[in-house]
């Protein structure tokens, strides 16, 4: 479960001077259903995926994530949470079993569990042929099926996906994205930002429209549907957004 | 702070550093090398050009001296013995001041008019030699010919007091002679003192250097430092595990340049006795003549060692915080390049003869570490300096830590746009 009370998130730059990248944001991520979060380039997406992963403090508002609170309980917070971004990258001299190990370990899990629940995924994600290579000579696939197992080595029961199939080809991303579902049968809470609109038809159970830093849009696929009067994900996106003058001006800045 | 996710953080960051290529050359293989290479590369180079350079004629001019060829007679015919070769080549007269500037010979000795009647009249004429002062070969030149006229000098008194029946003893009142008095390892300390520090302080900087940047800077550049901070790990044990690690670094390259030193010695002992070249590499020593094998106080190198940790910690954090703050690798190695500098000037200076520690100067970081080796190694003990200078290093090296994971949660630093 996640919930967001108007979060929201200012930087100071010295050249832009104030950024509110996340403005005021409330939504709620049920177990077992795939949120999308959708926006253009610089909306905010990656910006309220860590601030839900800890990895940022909200400057506003609040959030709970897995029933602890990302402000007063970050690390109970993260033990609860597999975070997966296109930023979050492998140690490129480990292994891949070093490398999974390595966060079982930073989970608090001991040897036998971390051996076992490795077995388990490497069989899933088909990883025993490169397991033991260094991570540095990967391809693309490799390495996002290592990530995945590095997010999963602790059965998080919140899982937080930023653009997961960002730069891969299409046999890997549909593979992703089965994976993705496979989280969320299991029950998992699965919150997944993307600015492809076919993957949110493919995936979503929930869809939020995030622009300039505002949530402008929510709801499941077929409420948005009725609610714009669209069938294409992509012209819901656009209405939502307040049309191509706004995704224009957006450009802009 | 849980000492199971510090030893977790800091194995992992041991192995993957051992993996690395960069750090393993600046905290294992240039420290184990630096010292031989000193010592047998440099030493050997230099004191073969030395003994080249001696083992040559020296090509000189005679400026005048026309109406006193028994003395240029003598001067070309004047024999190195123990090499059987003439000390002197003499090039034919010309501008002797350009010839010394270009090298072309080592000095020029102008003999004035009437030199050789003003002997024999008793008159005092002066012999004076042209030379290249701080330049070898040309002290070498005008050594020669001053010891060529120095001798003639005593023969002609000698000849004089014989001509007026009165015995050469005359000239010659008393002896005087020298002997080293200090214990050989006082020798070594103030030998070895003087550089051993300095290469201690460069060295834990270089190994504290490589490890830092990869394991902050680095780390962000490849994106393996968002996939960390996922982790529930709080950042105080990263941040120390991390820290531990560059620590190791730093250590380990004092560790292998220390034992390096010990084999070197230990092997090239006998070579170094012999040839008097022991440690020439310290400026002063050279003209030091050791007739005792110099030896170095076990009790002063523990000393050193208790000494450089503190410092150690100072430059691992200090390293570590820098280049926490750089986005990339390269960017972290233009902000420690400085840095080097700031390190090795105090390091210097403390190598120059005369400085010596004091209550003040044990307050300066660095500087006082490469004061207090130098004592230490020679025996020289002041313990109430040696508590200023473990407590204010310490204390420096605190703050430093401190600061250090400041900046590990400090957003913008860990994520800078
Ligand atoms: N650390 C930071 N410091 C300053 N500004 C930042 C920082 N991170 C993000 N921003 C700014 O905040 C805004 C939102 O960025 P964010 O990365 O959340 O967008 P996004 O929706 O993930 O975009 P993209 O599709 O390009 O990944 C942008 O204007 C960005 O420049
Ligand atoms: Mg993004």
């Amino acid at each position: 479960m996640i919930e967001a009370h108007h979060l929201t998130k200012t930087f100071k730059d010295k050249k832009r001077g104030l950024i509110a990248a996340v403005r005021d944001v409330s939504f709620t991520c049920r177990p077992g259903q795939i949120y999308g979060l959708l926006g253009a380039n610089g909306a905010g997406k990656t910006t309220t995926l860590r601030l839900l992963a800890t990895l940022l403090k909200p400057t506003g508002g609040s959030a709970t994530v897995a029933g602890h609170d990302v402000v007063a309980a970050p690390e109970l917070v993260r033990t609860h949470v597999g975070f997966l971004a296109a930023s979050t990258a492998l140690y490129g001299r480990l292994t891949a079993r070093e490398m999974i190990t390595y966060f079982g370990q930073l989970n608090g899990m001991d040897a036998a569990a971390i051996k076992a629940r490795l077995k388990v995924l490497s069989a899933e994600l088909d990883m025993g042929e490169f397991l033991d290579r260094r991570c540095e000579k990967f391809s693309t696939g490799m390495k996002q099926k290592t990530s995945i197992a590095r997010t999963l080595i602790h059965d998080p029961a919140v899982m937080i996906f930023d653009e997961p199939t960002l730069g891969l080809d299409v046999m890997t991303a549909r593979a992703i994205v089965a994976f993705v579902r496979e989280c969320r049968n299991r029950g998992k809470t699965v919150i997944y930002s993307t600015h492809i609109m076919s993957e949110v038809e493919k995936l979503c159970d929930v869809a939020g429209i995030i622009h300039d830093g505002r949530l402008v849009a929510e709801g499941t696929l077929s409420e948005l549907r009725a609610r714009y009067a669209e069938a294409d994900m992509e012209e819901i996106f656009v209405k939502a957004v307040g049309g191509e003058a706004a995704i224009a001006a957006a450009l802009k800045n | 702070m849980n000492w199971r996710n510090l030893t977790t953080v800091y194995l992992k960051e041991l192995r993957d550093s051992l993996r690395d290529r960069r750090t393993l050359l600046s905290t294992i293989i240039i420290p184990t090398l630096v010292i031989p290479l000193m010592v047998f590369g440099v030493g050997k180079v230099m004191s073969k050009v030395m003994s080249q350079a001696q083992g040559d004629s020296s090509p000189i001019m005679i400026v005048g001296g026309e109406d006193s060829p028994g003395i240029v007679a003598a001067l070309k015919a004047e024999r190195d013995p123990a090499k059987n070769r003439p000390v002197f080549r003499v090039v034919p007269t010309g501008d002797y001041r350009t010839a010394i500037g270009d090298k072309k010979i080592r000095a020029a000795v102008e003999i004035p008019t009437g030199f050789e009647a003003a002997l024999k009249t008793g008159d005092a004429p002066t012999v004076t030699i042209f030379y290249y002062e701080g330049e070898i070969k040309s002290g070498l030149g005008q050594r020669a010919l001053e010891k060529f006229f120095t001798d003639l000098r005593q023969k002609t008194a000698e000849k004089r007091l014989t001509e007026h029946n009165l015995p050469v003893s005359l000239l010659k009142p008393f002896e005087v002679k020298r002997k080293n008095a200090a214990p050989p390892e006082k020798v070594g300390g103030n030998l070895v003192g003087g550089f051993v520090p300095y290469l201690i302080i460069i060295l834990c900087f270089t190994g504290a250097m490589y490890p830092a940047m990869d394991l902050t800077a680095g780390e962000k550049e490849r994106g393996t430092m968002e996939t960390l901070l996922c982790s529930p790990v709080p950042r105080v044990d990263i941040v120390l595990g991390k820290f531990l690690m560059v620590l190791t670094g730093s250590v380990s390259a004092m560790v292998f340049m220390l034992l390096s030193m010990g084999t070197t010695a230990f092997v090239g002992g006998s070579i170094m006795t012999g040839s008097g070249t022991t440690l020439k590499v310290g400026a002063a020593a050279a003209k030091t003549t050791v007739d005792v094998m110099p030896t170095v106080d076990p009790m002063g190198l523990f000393g050193v060692l208790a000494m450089v940790l503190p410092v150690a910690v100072l430059f691992a954090a200090a390293a570590f915080t820098i280049s926490l703050f750089a986005k990339s690798y390269k960017e972290a190695q233009s902000y420690l390049a400085p840095m080097m500098i700031v390190v090795i000037m105090p390091a210097v200076i403390g190598m120059l003869p005369g400085i010596d520690l004091n209550v003040k100067l044990a307050f300066v970081p660095i500087l006082n570490l490469s004061l207090v080796c130098k004592e230490m190694l020679s025996g020289i003990w002041h313990w109430d300096l040696i508590a200023i200078i473990f407590g204010s290093s310490s204390l420096y090296a605190a703050i430093a830590l401190m600061l250090a994971v400041k900046m590990f949660n400090r957003e913008d630093v860990m994520f800078r746009a």
